[in-house]
């Protein structure tokens, strides 16, 4: 079977430094895989290669989504690569804070709304055209907005039930109209998630979404993305400092260190893996 | 205390601040997205000013009845001013959007000089008379003594446009992305914002806005010429800052009250310090509140 994220010899430099060193990393359809590492080995410059954040240096980043099609997503900008069907969440959290609760949920339905969107997006189409239907378009919704057209009305309604939805996956419909800056620490990491999963991936990335969490709050966090991964059929590549949780969710670890992938394999293989011993815990000195 | 002329100068200044605040609702949604302060902006206010007199001049020859002219010259002020600020931004400000802020701040500068110097050799240096578009209404008359029609009409259209504004705002997709951009341009790419298409509907609503403005400070003043943008742009600038900039309800807000200082201190001091008064309240807000009337302090991001 195909792999869904296959990035092949990514290199990223920054000026002289050399951030990531010909990455060969593969997310394989249903598979919760983890990035692990050293603070500083470029877990999250991979994470921003892939996305579109940075533009890599070197190397191909190619998707295969489970509908059929193949992309290679260097250059891409990152509501490009989120529309093909990745998304992602940060290491420190960035919600909409004055937004509410399901209105950031509602924002990551962006890109699968919007009258006229085909003609807008597709870059073979003549600028004059994309230029006038964008106007139209967007003429059309300020109409629409504010005399609360039929075909407004329902368009927004799906978007405001498929946002529920989304949130009683991760368990957040009682706070949707909270506004996303009083949730609790906890329950804001799992906002992120639905957030990200409103856009419909096929993969998601998790850049420590562990992090700051108590032992309860990690342990529903395990579940919940083990539900996404089995209820929802998205892939998951997550970064995590938290060795329990992934050692026990991921069936295949990537290790990094200095922009290099030092090993990879099943959770048991990396835990005796001598290289990545060494590269926690330095070298031993009698050896 | 004459009463009479208190609410004189208050509807006074009521109908100067509703017309900044217009034209600062520009300057503060550029802001709150881009981090941008569109010096160009008077300019695309001045322009929508133009493009209504030629089009009204044009539409009286042919004939067409008072209203309709109106309409239809404040329509064509509008589209044409919304194309210079889409056109503005994308030549000028997005080609600059990874620079540091200075560049395009210079750039703004610049899109300024050029947008007057060519408004003065295309059309004239003179004083151009700018016929009143709204007709007098019978209807009107029975408060005539406080406020002309003009002024009820730019009252009214300052109010309604604004409440539109919000609404949009809140409610509408665009106007949801517009939020989300504002507060984490990056994250919003991520949750598949078109932050392009963003940004252009910014200026395009913020241009549109200014050439209302325009038509309606037109009405009122009687006459224009190339240099009208700067000082009005700087006048809504100031209301901006004064409400906080990026804020819309502050833009509103300073708008009225920057109209209302003036106004107030023209009619009971001098009318030679009308500018005087507006950039003395403009110091003594930002000394006391440096983020402006509804302006939030930046929180250090992490």
């Amino acid at each position: 079977m195909k792999p869904i994220l296959d990035v092949k010899n990514l290199t990223m430099d920054f000026g002289g430094l050399r951030a990531l060193d010909s990455l060969d990393i593969d997310v394989r359809p249903g598979e919760i895989a983890a990035l692990i590492g050293p603070n500083g080995a470029g877990k999250t410059t991979f994470f921003n290669c892939v996305t579109g954040m940075y533009n890599p240096t070197q190397g191909d980043v190619l998707v295969n989504s489970p509908s059929g099609y193949s992309t290679r997503l260097n250059g891409l900008k990152p509501n490009k690569v989120t529309e093909r069907g990745l998304a992602r969440t940060f290491q420190n959290i960035r919600l909409f804070q004055n937004m509410t609760v399901l209105e950031n949920v509602m924002i990551g339905r962006h890109c699968h709304s919007g009258a006229g969107h085909e003609i807008i997006m597709d870059p073979d189409n003549s600028p004059v055209k994309r230029m006038a239907a964008s106007a139209f378009f967007g003429g059309m919704e300020i109409a629409a907005t504010l005399l609360k057209g039929k075909r407004f009305k329902e368009r927004e309604q799906e978007t405001v039930q498929y946002s529920y939805k989304v949130l009683e996956k991760v368990g957040l419909e009682k706070f949707a109209n909270n506004f996303a800056k009083n949730l609790p620490y906890g329950l804001q990491r799992r906002l992120e998630i639905a957030r990200a999963m409103a856009t419909e991936p096929f993969l998601l990335l998790l850049d420590e979404p562990a992090a700051g969490m108590n032992p309860q709050e990690t342990k529903e966090l395990d579940d919940l993305i083990q539900r996404i991964r089995d209820k929802e059929g998205i892939s998951i590549l997550l970064i995590e400092h938290d060795m329990r949780l992934v050692m026990s969710i991921s069936q295949r670890i990537f290790v990094m260190d200095y922009g290099k992938k030092i090993a990879q394999g099943t959770p048991g293989e990396i835990r005796t893996n001598d290289a990545v011993i060494k590269a926690y815990l330095g070298e031993d000195i009698d050896a | 205390m004459d009463w009479g002329y208190f609410k004189e100068l208050l509807m006074g200044g009521v109908v100067k601040g509703s017309i900044y605040a217009l034209i600062a609702l520009g300057y503060t949604m550029v802001y709150g997205i881009i981090e941008l302060i569109n010096f160009a902006h008077g300019e695309i206010y001045m322009i929508g000013a133009f493009t209504a007199l030629i089009a009204a001049g044009v539409l009286t020859v042919a004939g067409f009845p008072a209203w309709s002219i109106l309409i239809l010259a404040s329509a064509a002020a509008v589209v044409w001013s919304a194309s210079y600020g889409y056109t503005v931004e994308k030549i000028a400000y997005r080609p600059l959007r990874g620079a540091p802020r200075l560049s395009p701040l210079i750039s703004a500068l610049g899109m300024s000089i050029f947008l007057q110097n060519y408004v003065l050799l295309a059309q004239t240096s003179n004083f151009m008379p700018f016929k009143n578009l709204f007709p007098e209404e019978g209807f009107l008359e029975n408060i005539s003594e406080v406020l002309s029609a003009t002024e009820v009409i730019i009252i009214f259209t300052s109010a309604v446009v604004m409440i539109l504004l919000s609404l949009f705002i809140k409610y509408s997709t665009t106007g949801k992305a517009m939020r989300a951009t504002a507060q984490d341009r990056n994250m919003a790419m991520l949750v598949g914002v078109n932050v392009d298409k963003v940004i252009s509907a910014t200026f395009i609503i913020g241009s549109s806005l200014a050439a209302v403005g325009a038509v309606l400070i037109a009405s009122n003043m009687g006459q224009i010429n190339f240099f009208i943008g700067f000082i009005v742009g700087l006048k809504a600038f100031t209301a901006a800052v004064l409400g906080g900039i990026g804020s819309i309800p502050g833009a509103m807000l300073g708008g009225l009250v920057l109209g209302c200082t003036e106004s107030f201190g023209t009619g009971y001091v001098s009318s030679d310090y009308e500018d005087v008064f507006a950039f003395t309240l403009l110091v003594l807000i930002l000394i006391f509140r440096p983020a402006g009337l509804l302006g939030k302090s930046d929180i250090q991001k992490v």
